[in-house]
């Protein structure tokens, strides 16, 4: 086979931190190659080198066997190596023709050749099996239909090699699925293609090779067809990485009981009728392609929205009408969905991160001053027993990784001993390293009595932490299953919409 | 060459933005000075000289300094929560009239009046900027417009009152309202000169607003709602309830400064009383970062500029709105330099 693609001896260094050492990499003809790693491996600055955002400090980059000049994305362009990034870089206010043709005119012309644009990208279109409306505005499209415009237009730049930067970061399981099937009829039409994943079924799934960077160096090559998700997991994380399971326990009194809980009305009901109860130190797990209504689930906990009709109980006492520290006050934690957006403010410190939400406490402010001292203590307390790695009470909150962020939203929540806790999506987005931890808090919670909900779109991780299960689809929820009956079939057809009638009407 | 984001800012870089930032913008107006036909070093030779040459230059540009404070605090106030109030000019002159009406009607001895006449200030500024940051909380009208546009009003409206109910029958047709009572005057500071004891009012009001912003619940609060607002509002934060105590906190201090140069300087309102305090507050607070300590610097600046430039004037030729250049172009220079502060360049 014929390489398309070739790193040799790639070296980048940010100030102290090496981002890349010595790294070398050659992509096949026709070959889907899956680069893993944890975050801060340095997957996306190597990717970044061969796009010639970043010039190397040390190392070469050939393409169809050219040396590409360092730090020159056209270069890399004209040479045929297309960059789909993990944030789209679209304007929503422009067509899908718009957008693909912008930048690849000249600013010297007068007028745009939208004819011939537009014959260019229906004939890609259809040649990759990427069906589009080209006068659709992109700001009205779903994040799927989006990423399949960012891959038109680095197709309609005439690329050959393309590199995807964590493509399924922002979809869900069935779109992903789809996304992998797509790329692989790509590769027959001559494409070849390297994606950046930290997930390992994915990479199990969809590519030949697999190449693993841990630290910023080169760990291992495999051929997939070769090596285990087990063998992976151990190589990127360079130890074994277990997360916990779950032991079974006595399960106790209800805590959260939703009665024919509504939320939002007519054509834009969003919870319709739903009914569950988690139980003290038990894990509801509520599984479930994205945009089905777990947004409003975790509105409805988190005290955001209000239930249009029907009745929401926290120790028998309604808290439908409250607010978030309303909720808080009757005992919930709760993990947002979002962390950047919703869990933490990324230009404050820690310390006032970790006591936002109690900020009106006595123990952490005294007739409208804020307790600083006893703010950092408790901050320096999270850190400790929550093993929050490179943080002190006073560090910016954005310079945290992920999963650092998220155990400080974790230990805000679970030292404040609530009685219910809402955890959405707590392990999107963070490394394997990590979800062994946000797993590991879950559970303990889980052991001193906590009830627990748990919104997820990760199966493996549903099924692993979850007393008893229910799908939810178009703002429904089935009835529960409990964990020892599940199998992915049954699981399947739930999250598909099909369950008894008399399943959900019991 | 690319921008990146700083992991922090280095103190060093904070104190320097504003320094790096008043330079560019005095390199660059020396380009009109020039222009001009004077010699630009010369000509900011006698700015300096007119602002700070003497003890009578000193106090005037201490008197101008003192209403910049007050607007400068306003404006920082407000942009800390985001909340955009470009309307620091109609809270300076709602004020200053509320004082002088009530001023000049109210029959009390000092001691009562003059804290009466401050807090009329404070509550006629506060209510004009509760008007459009309501419309923005109930409707999503965006407070720049509103409050900028309000200015223009409050000036006509300014216009109206001294030439109507308010005209001082004794200005010898002069567009001037009536005075406030002699009781209420604020007394001096420096005997035979304008200064008066306002100035200590702004520095302390400068702390006041500190210890708000940096130790009180409140504070943490606004930071917090105004650096990502979905977040605080997950926290349970009450934007609404924010965005109207910042208004009212910010407003008040607008009005606060119209209060105090009515009692501490002019007597009686005149449309001309206010040389764009509430706008170069603005820059005063961008000059400042948006900190109160860096406000009173950052005022003592602005009217070295005003003061200086009225000297300068008068002894070079080159017309006094030079000032007016020079801190607009501050305001240009001084976003560049936040740029590069949380920024840096790299190639």
């Amino acid at each position: 086979m014929t390489k398309v693609l070739e790193l040799q001896g790639i070296t980048k260094r940010f100030g102290a931190l090496t981002a890349n050492d010595d790294v070398s990499l050659s992509l096949a003809q026709g070959e889907i190659l899956a680069l893993l790693g944890e975050n801060g491996a340095g997957k996306t600055t190597l990717m970044n080198i061969l796009f010639g955002h970043y010039a190397a400090d040390e190392g070469t980059v050939h393409v169809f066997g050219q040396e590409l000049p360092p730090g020159k994305p056209r270069a890399a362009i004209e040479a045929g190596v297309g960059m789909v990034h993990q944030h789209f870089t679209l304007s929503g206010n422009l067509t899908v023709l718009e957008n693909v043709m912008l930048g690849s005119e000249p600013l010297s012309r007068l007028r745009s050749a939208r004819q011939e644009a537009r014959a260019k990208l229906m004939r890609i279109a259809d040649r990759f099996g990427l069906p589009v409306d080209p006068d659709a505005k992109v700001g009205k499209m779903s994040v799927g239909e989006r990423q399949r415009v960012e891959i038109l237009k680095a197709l309609y730049r005439d690329a050959r090699v393309l590199i995807l930067d964590e493509p399924t970061a922002v979809l869900a399981r069935p779109e992903a699925q789809r996304l992998f099937e797509t790329l692989r009829d790509m590769t027959r039409e001559g494409l070849s293609l390297i994606f950046i994943s930290h997930k390992l079924h994915e990479v199990m799934s969809a590519s030949d090779r697999v190449a693993v960077l841990r630290g910023g160096q080169m760990v291992a090559e495999r051929e997939t067809s070769q090596t285990s998700a087990a063998e992976l997991a151990e190589l990127m994380v360079g130890r074994k990485v277990e997360r916990p399971v779950r032991t079974d326990h006595e399960i106790g009194a209800p805590v959260l009981v939703a009665s024919k809980v509504r939320v939002g009305s007519g054509a834009e009901t969003r919870l319709d009728d739903v009914d569950f109860t988690v139980h003290a130190g038990e894990i509801l797990g509520i599984v479930g392609v994205s945009g089905n209504g777990q947004a409003a689930l975790g509105g409805l906990l988190s005290g955001l929205e209000h239930p249009s009709g029907g009745t929401l109980k926290l120790g028998g006492e309604d808290v439908g009408a409250l607010g978030p520290r309303g909720m808080i006050t009757a005992g919930a934690g709760r993990v947002p969905e979002d962390r950047h957006s919703e869990g933490a403010v990324g230009e404050l410190s820690v310390w006032e991160n970790a006591v936002l939400e109690r900020l009106r406490t006595p123990a952490f402010s005294r007739r409208g001053f804020v307790r600083q001292r006893a703010c950092k203590s408790y901050a320096a307390e999270l850190i400790d027993r929550f093993d929050i790695r490179g943080a002190s009470p006073e560090t910016r909150t954005r310079l945290l990784s992920g999963g650092n962020m998220q155990k400080l939203i974790l230990g805000r929540v679970l030292s404040n001993g609530p009685r219910f806790v809402l955890a959405n999506q707590p392990t999107r987005g963070l490394d394997e390293g990590a979800i062994a931890a946000v797993h590991a808090e879950l559970l303990a919670a889980r052991s001193e009595g906590a009830a627990i909900l748990l919104i997820s779109e990760e199966l493996e991780e549903a099924v692993a932490l979850s007393d008893r299960i229910q799908a939810i689809v178009k703002g429904r929820l089935s009835q529960p299953i409990s964990a020892d009956e599940v199998d992915p079939q049954r699981l399947g057809l739930m999250m598909a919409g099909v369950w008894k009638e008399d399943d959900h009407a019991a | 060459m690319r921008l990146e984001r700083r992991t922090h800012t280095p103190l060093y870089l904070a104190v320097l933005a504003p320094v790096v930032a008043i330079l560019a913008a005095l390199v660059l107006a020396a380009g009109l000075i020039a222009a001009a036909g004077v010699n630009p070093l010369t000509a900011y030779g006698e700015m300096l000289r007119g602002a700070l040459g003497s003890k009578l230059s000193l106090t005037e540009m201490l008197t101008r300094a003192t209403p910049l404070i007050f607007t400068g605090l306003a404006a920082a106030v407000a942009f800390r929560a985001r909340l955009w109030n470009i309307g620091g000019e109609g809270q300076f002159f709602v004020g200053a009239l509320a004082t002088a009406w009530i001023g000049h009607t109210l029959v009390a001895p000092g001691w009562i009046g003059v804290p009466v006449l401050l807090v009329a200030g404070m509550v006629a500024g506060a209510l004009l900027l509760a008007g459009p940051a309501y419309l923005r909380l109930r409707f999503g009208v965006d407070e720049v417009v509103t409050t900028l546009l309000l200015n223009f009003i409050l000036i006509l409206f300014v216009g109206l009152m001294i030439e109507g109910p308010m005209k001082d029958p004794l200005a010898f047709g002069w567009p001037q309202s009536v005075p406030v009572d002699g009781n209420f005057r604020l007394p001096d500071l420096v005997p035979r000169t304008r200064l008066h004891i306002g100035l200590l009012f702004a520095i302390g009001a400068a702390g006041l607003v500190w210890l708000l912003l940096a130790r009180t619940v409140f504070g943490a609060e606004t930071r917090a709602a105004g650096l990502n607002a979905s977040a605080a509002a997950f926290a349970g934060i009450s934007l609404p309830r924010t965005i109207m105590g910042v208004a009212l906190i910010s407003g008040a201090l607008a009005g606060l400064a119209g209060s105090v140069e009515v009692m501490g300087v002019t007597a009686g309102v005149t449309t001309t009383m206010s040389p764009g305090f509430g706008y170069a507050g603005i820059v005063v607070a961008m000059l400042a970062a948006l900190h109160p300590a860096g406000v009173v610097a950052a005022a003592v600046f602005i009217a070295t500029v005003f003061v200086g430039a009225d000297a300068m004037s008068r002894a070079t030729g080159v017309p006094s709105f030079i000032a007016d250049v020079i801190v607009a172009l501050c305001l240009l220079t001084m976003i560049v330099a936040l740029l590069f502060t949380t920024y840096r360049v790299r190639r």
